[in-house]
């Protein structure tokens, strides 16, 4: 037994920092508040240089087995941590303007970052739930944020109560899976599976619940209703957080359990897969064409997008979780931008949620207007933007393993998505503007903004290197 | 004697009243606040009896940890729950219905 803690020192630098951030927030007055934002950023890069520092070569077990250190999680640990980083960069004027520039918030960030650190490292269901609930707790009170929003409290309650079902449906199939194999952890359980033979029928019926808890947590259809309530409901910043970093998290945790825990039940995953992406994927785009809230609308394309990442999976080869996983870090990306542009043309007392208040982007600023563009055809699948080689690569990896229908099912199903999108982007070149007011930004946001439409712009020119990032860190 | 199924089919029994009370439930919140900690204690339930026929004691640590996270849980339920009602007036389900689309 070993008690090799310098591959955790990212997770235990987080949580001291967020202790003491949370300690000093409470003797700083409401002016001097900028200082605890400036020590959560702080603390993120400090995060990410230590990731950077421990990036491991290869896989080891650490702490009785209960974390594994390996390269997917070292990758998807920095994109999380970097996310959260610029999530909280577009939050800070959308939250002044709104007065809840506060210590908290950033603190549920950081603690919800370390729950999502947790669940990509987990190599135990006892790590894998708590990450997950460290995660979901945050989440709640973070939308729950704006006290005085009836629709933000709203939103809170339903993602609470469906939230708590899906901890409870995961849970009864963890237990299902400790009752059958008789461990919590995720090699032991592998083993104790390839060895049943004949009967799984009681295992299966675990598998189900397991599986209904991630479909959840994912937002996956039929198991999506919170999604999209909750995508408007919430204050927009933290809709970004929630739609962005925790599906990376989550993807790493549908690679645990059902890869690293369950590869002798792959064919009854693949099947439940199936079911679930091609109904996300094709609930997700239809319905977001009647959509006229823009925040409602990019619910429903997160949907569509979980449906093409779960297309990945679903192949069970290892290109093939290669291109899920680049699929999510573009998706993530993506998101980003989305909102971002969404924080940037709201201002105190006016919110820019509806479809109609992108009308006559162009002539009002053209430089957002055109990394709306990039945004836009990027999610769209257009290429030579990121989002093109995205949906490219998990549609070639299910060509490959014989899935050709549902590629068809997911290359039509984008072409009608596609609808959505261009609709925004003729609604900002070609009609004139609903509201005249200047944007106005800060620096610091209008760099990160910037530099996020570019880098999907360029990454999509010179896609290689994420991609071979992606292979290399799952092979 | 009590085997191990006996335990199993009563986990299954609470959970599904948990589900049941979860779904067919339309006036109350705090019910539904109910029916989640149900849930939670059913899979304890599970996870105990599991626990003591595999002579394991893992199964029983973990639920611990599930007690203490419930708790938590149910902290911040009611506190949204607090917050709501001075939002709305009401704690009643079928009202939580201002988004739609």
């Amino acid at each position: 037994m070993s008690f090799n803690l310098l591959p955790i020192a990212p997770e235990i630098f987080l949580l001291t920092m967020a202790c003491i951030i949370l300690l000093v927030d409470a003797y700083l007055s409401d002016e001097s508040r900028d200082l605890s934002y400036q020590l959560v950023q702080g603390t993120l890069l400090g995060t990410t240089s230590l990731l950077w520092l421990t990036f491991p070569t290869q896989k080891t077990f650490i702490l009785s087995s209960l974390v594994v250190i390996d390269p997917m999680g070292a990758l998807l640990k920095l994109f999380i941590v970097a996310t959260v980083f610029v999530v909280f960069v577009y939050s800070r004027n959308y939250l002044k303007a709104r007065n809840f520039f506060k210590g908290e918030y950033f603190v549920l960030g950081l603690l919800a970052t370390l729950g999502m650190m947790t669940m990509v490292s987990a190599h135990n269901l006892l790590i894998i739930y708590l990450g997950l609930e460290l995660l979901s707790l945050s989440l709640y009170a973070m939308v729950a944020m704006h006290r005085d929003s009836s629709q933000a409290t709203e939103a809170a309650m339903k993602y609470f109560i469906l939230g708590a079902i899906a901890s409870g449906m995961l849970l009864y199939g963890m237990s299902i899976l400790y009752g059958v194999t008789g461990s919590l952890d995720l090699s032991v359980i592998a083993q104790k599976t390839a060895q049943l033979d004949g009967n799984k029928t009681f295992f299966a019926f675990g598998l189900v619940f397991l599986m209904v808890g991630l479909a959840f947590k994912f937002g996956a259809v039929p198991f999506h209703m919170w999604v999209p309530d909750v995508y408007q409901g919430a204050p927009t910043s933290v809709t970004m957080f929630i739609s962005t970093a925790p599906k990376l998290a989550a993807f790493a945790m549908l690679m645990r359990l059902l890869i690293e825990g369950l590869p002798a039940m792959q064919a009854e995953w693949q099947q439940m897969l199936v079911i679930l992406s091609v109904l996300s994927m094709a609930v997700g785009n239809i319905i977001a064409i009647v959509q006229s809230n823009i925040k409602r609308m990019l619910a429903y394309s997160t949907i569509s997008h979980v449906g093409f990442l779960l297309l990945g999976v679903l192949t069970a080869t290892q290109t093939g979780y290669a291109a899920a996983m680049f699929y999510t870090i573009v998706y993530a990306l993506m998101g980003l931008g989305g909102f971002g542009m969404i924080v940037l043309l709201s201002r105190a007392g006016f919110e820019a949620e509806n479809v109609v208040d992108f009308k006559g982007l162009n002539e009002r600023s053209p430089w957002y207007a055109f990394i709306m563009l990039i945004l836009m055809l990027s999610m769209a699948g257009v290429p030579p933007m990121l989002g093109f080689w995205a949906k490219l690569s998990v549609l070639m990896e299910a060509v490959h393993t014989g899935y050709l229908w549902l590629a068809l099912v997911g290359v039509i199903l984008s072409v009608i998505g596609a609808y959505y999108y261009l609709r925004i982007i003729w609604m900002m070149y070609f009609e004139k503007p609903l509201d005249n007011e200047p944007i106005v930004t800060t620096p610091d946001m209008q760099v990160a903004l910037s530099a996020n439409g570019l880098i999907i712009l360029g990454l999509g020119m010179f896609p290689q290197a994420l991609m071979m990032a992606c292979v290399g860190s799952i092979g | 004697m009590i085997v191990l199924s006996d335990y199993l089919i009563l986990s299954a029994v609470l959970f599904c009243i948990s589900m049941a009370g979860i779904f067919i439930n339309r006036k109350n919140l705090i019910v539904l606040l109910m029916c989640i900690e149900l849930m939670l204690l059913a899979v304890n339930m599970n996870f105990v009896a599991f626990s003591h026929f595999n002579n394991d004691i893992t199964g029983q640590i973990f639920v611990f940890f599930i007690l203490t996270v419930a708790a938590a849980e149910s902290a911040i339920g009611l506190a949204i729950l607090v917050v709501l009602f001075r939002n709305r007036a009401t704690i009643n389900v079928a009202d939580l219905d201002s988004m739609k689309g």
